[in-house]
């Protein structure tokens, strides 16, 4: 994994010092909070609903252990003893104190971390694919092209202050991992004719106007793909709305320009950037391609996993998949247990997993876009123990994407923005779906939960979306049906009127009981309602 | 009747105003009427709070009531970790809320 230089040290640890006289300026009275509040923000520190919430930047969801139980110490020490892994593949503590937010910082500098650029109309944390590096359907690794456009963006002096924030993701493989097509842009990484290039994707996202990315550009060669960005985020620059906050992502743009006439610019703006000459040198590429060559594999030994342990076996099945170097395998961690509050890990698990990492996996953990944690190199021999030790800590529910493996935002019970609860609600359907055999008979189902329509759950894409809204003082929950956030990415449609908290429970299992009652074989729920539509599911919950 | 509550700067502990300074409990919010803002005005210059807005409350018998349920969140700690709300002996806690 890329590891920080003198210079790249020397930014971050000036970035700490600069915040904490900010800090100690705005507790001495010396500037207002409408003077700090940007400041603050610059730095990923928000004002929630109980308490400071400091969302930490990891970069394309890679850690090390020694990053991973440096999340763990500052839980411990600065927090109530847990963080909570989000669906940007960052983390973010709840109960910081503003005193203690410099210190912090100045902790997350010594593993080469920060919280830059995880908040403010800046080019936000890159996102990647959680199996880069690991996978057997990938033509090469998304991390170099993530690591190259963090570098880019850090700091890039034109787009610190774009019309509103910007999400770019990552990644290599036709399995699309990384809800690549509801980011602002996304790049897949392919090859064409034996040359590396992407496929552009832009003007994708969720939130109060969620729309599936065009594409904008079939191929650009490797050799361009940074200038070819550079040219898409000048265009917005220029043109996105600032004036309504509502119509400024780059989506509005696109929408409004029609895709046709927003490419016609980007190549015009391209030609241009083109000549500026900020492709890097093949030296600065392999520099930072070194970084992410694969660790040091041994043999396959032939030796299958021992599956006379029925739960291990289970787990084995859901939440193992297979990895690209025979003998090795990538292990899911799902943060999602029965009552649990989906991405939420305490310190000690967090510990945990770091020292599995070192022992079992190269010194590798990767953070999901659905709030779980992936071990990616695991030797098969060694997925016993691993998972034993996983159990122990509460760590080894056989769920990953299943209806219980729940994607969903912190909601009115931490979040100053939203208007119900999401988290509630993701446990009691948990809870009625307790079992796991009943889990996976329903087989691969991406349930997603948002408090509110910004859409942090990504409840447009969830094959059952839901979305909490305020009526007249009261939650009230809409059910969505039909979202995809993976390679067939599609957006969810709502049934029709709301329920309440009780109601959106079973209104999720008349649902399901519909596609157990249409489905044919093979189908996944998203399949079953592509061919049979909506009014199957609205008969049953509507009469 | 009103209360003004914000977040104590330097911690960011939710707070209320009891009339002559800040508490951690809502029961001990006292009726701003309509010096909420004023009030808010001078203890935001004086750094003794951060954020403060006025809300519409019930009177009950245990003390002052936030009318919306985000308030009632603030007042008590996230729903789903007892262990983590201002009662967190109280299993029930979370029903205060809805």
């Amino acid at each position: 994994m890329y590891k920080y230089d003198t210079y790249d040290q020397a930014i971050v640890d000036s970035r700490v010092e600069e915040f904490r006289d900010q800090v100690k300026r705005r507790l001495a009275g010396q500037i207002t909070e409408d003077q700090f509040k940007p400041l603050r923000l610059m730095n990923g520190l928000y004002l929630q609903l109980h308490a400071y919430m400091l969302r930490v930047a990891v970069p394309y969801g890679t850690l090390d252990g020694r990053q991973m139980r440096m999340l763990g110490h500052i839980a411990r020490k600065y927090d109530r003893g847990y963080g909570h892994f989000t669906t940007r593949q960052n983390i973010q503590y709840n109960w910081i104190k503003l005193e203690d937010a410099p210190d912090i910082l100045a902790d997350l500098a010594t593993v080469e971390m920060h919280a830059i650029q995880t908040s403010g109309n800046c080019i936000r944390n890159i996102s990647s694919d959680q199996y880069a590096g690991a996978a057997a359907d990938e033509v090469t690794d998304p991390r170099v092209w993530a690591e190259l456009l963090r570098q880019w963006s850090t700091f890039h002096p034109e787009f610190s202050y774009l019309p509103r924030k910007f999400k770019i993701a990552v990644i290599a493989a036709d399995e699309d991992r990384a809800a690549m097509r509801l980011h602002d842009i996304g790049i897949q990484l392919i090859e064409r004719d034996g040359q590396l290039g992407g496929r552009v994707f832009v003007g994708g996202g969720m939130g109060r106007t969620p729309m599936v990315a065009p594409e904008i550009k079939d191929f650009i060669t490797a050799a361009d793909l940074l200038s070819y960005v550079e040219a898409c985020l000048r265009v917005y620059n220029r043109y996105g709305r600032r004036d309504n906050i509502y119509k400024a992502r780059i989506k509005i743009l696109i929408h409004e320009l029609g895709a046709d006439e927003y490419r016609r610019q980007v190549e015009e703006e391209f030609a241009l950037v083109k000549a500026l000459g900020i492709d890097p040198p093949q030296a600065e590429f392999d520099r930072i391609s070194a970084f992410f060559a694969p660790p040091a594999f041994v043999a396959d030994d032939g030796v299958a996993a021992d599956r006379s342990d029925p739960d291990f076996a289970v787990w084995l099945d859901q939440n193992v998949k297979p990895h690209k170097q025979p003998g090795y395998a990538i292990v899911n961690i799902s943060l999602k247990p029965t009552a649990g509050i989906p991405g939420d890990a305490s310190a000690d698990q967090i510990d945990l997993m770091a020292d599995l990492a070192e022992r079992y996996s190269f010194d590798e953990l990767r953070v999901t876009h659905a709030q779980n944690i992936v071990l990616p190199h695991v030797r098969t021999a060694d997925l016993y123990t691993v998972w034993q030790a996983l159990d122990a800590a509460g760590l080894a529910p056989a769920n990953l994407d299943l209806i219980s493996d729940i994607i969903a935002c912190p909601g009115l019970d931490y979040c100053s923005l939203a208007n119900a609860r999401s988290i509630p609600i993701a446990q009691k359907i948990a809870e009625r779906f307790a079992d796991l055999g009943r889990q996976r008979e329903l087989g691969e189902l991406k349930l997603k939960i948002s408090g509110c329509i910004n859409a942090c759950g990504h409840h447009h894409a969830g094959h059952i979306g839901i979305l909490g809204v305020d009526k007249k003082g009261t939650e009230n929950y809409q059910l969505l049906l039909g979202g995809s956030g993976a390679e067939d990415a599609s957006l969810a449609r709502i049934t029709g009127p709301g329920f309440d908290e009780d109601g959106i429970v079973d209104a999720v299992e008349k649902v399901t009981n519909v596609y157990l009652a249409s489905r044919e074989d093979g189908e996944r729920f998203l399949d079953t309602y592509r061919r049979v539509g909506l009014d199957p599911f609205k008969e049953a919950l509507y009469g | 009747m009103k209360l003004l509550t914000g977040n104590d700067l330097p911690t960011g502990d939710v707070i209320w105003w009891t009339g002559e300074s800040w508490s951690r409990h809502v029961e001990d919010a006292a009726d701003v009427t309509d010096q909420g803002e004023s009030i808010a005005r001078a203890e935001e210059g004086a750094r003794r709070v951060n954020a403060a807005y006025v809300i519409d409350a019930t009177a009950t018998p245990e003390g002052p009531r936030p009318a919306h349920i985000k308030d009632r969140v603030r007042a008590l700690g996230p729903t789903v970790r007892p262990d983590l709300t201002l009662k967190p002996a109280d299993p029930q806690a979370g029903s205060w809320v809805i």
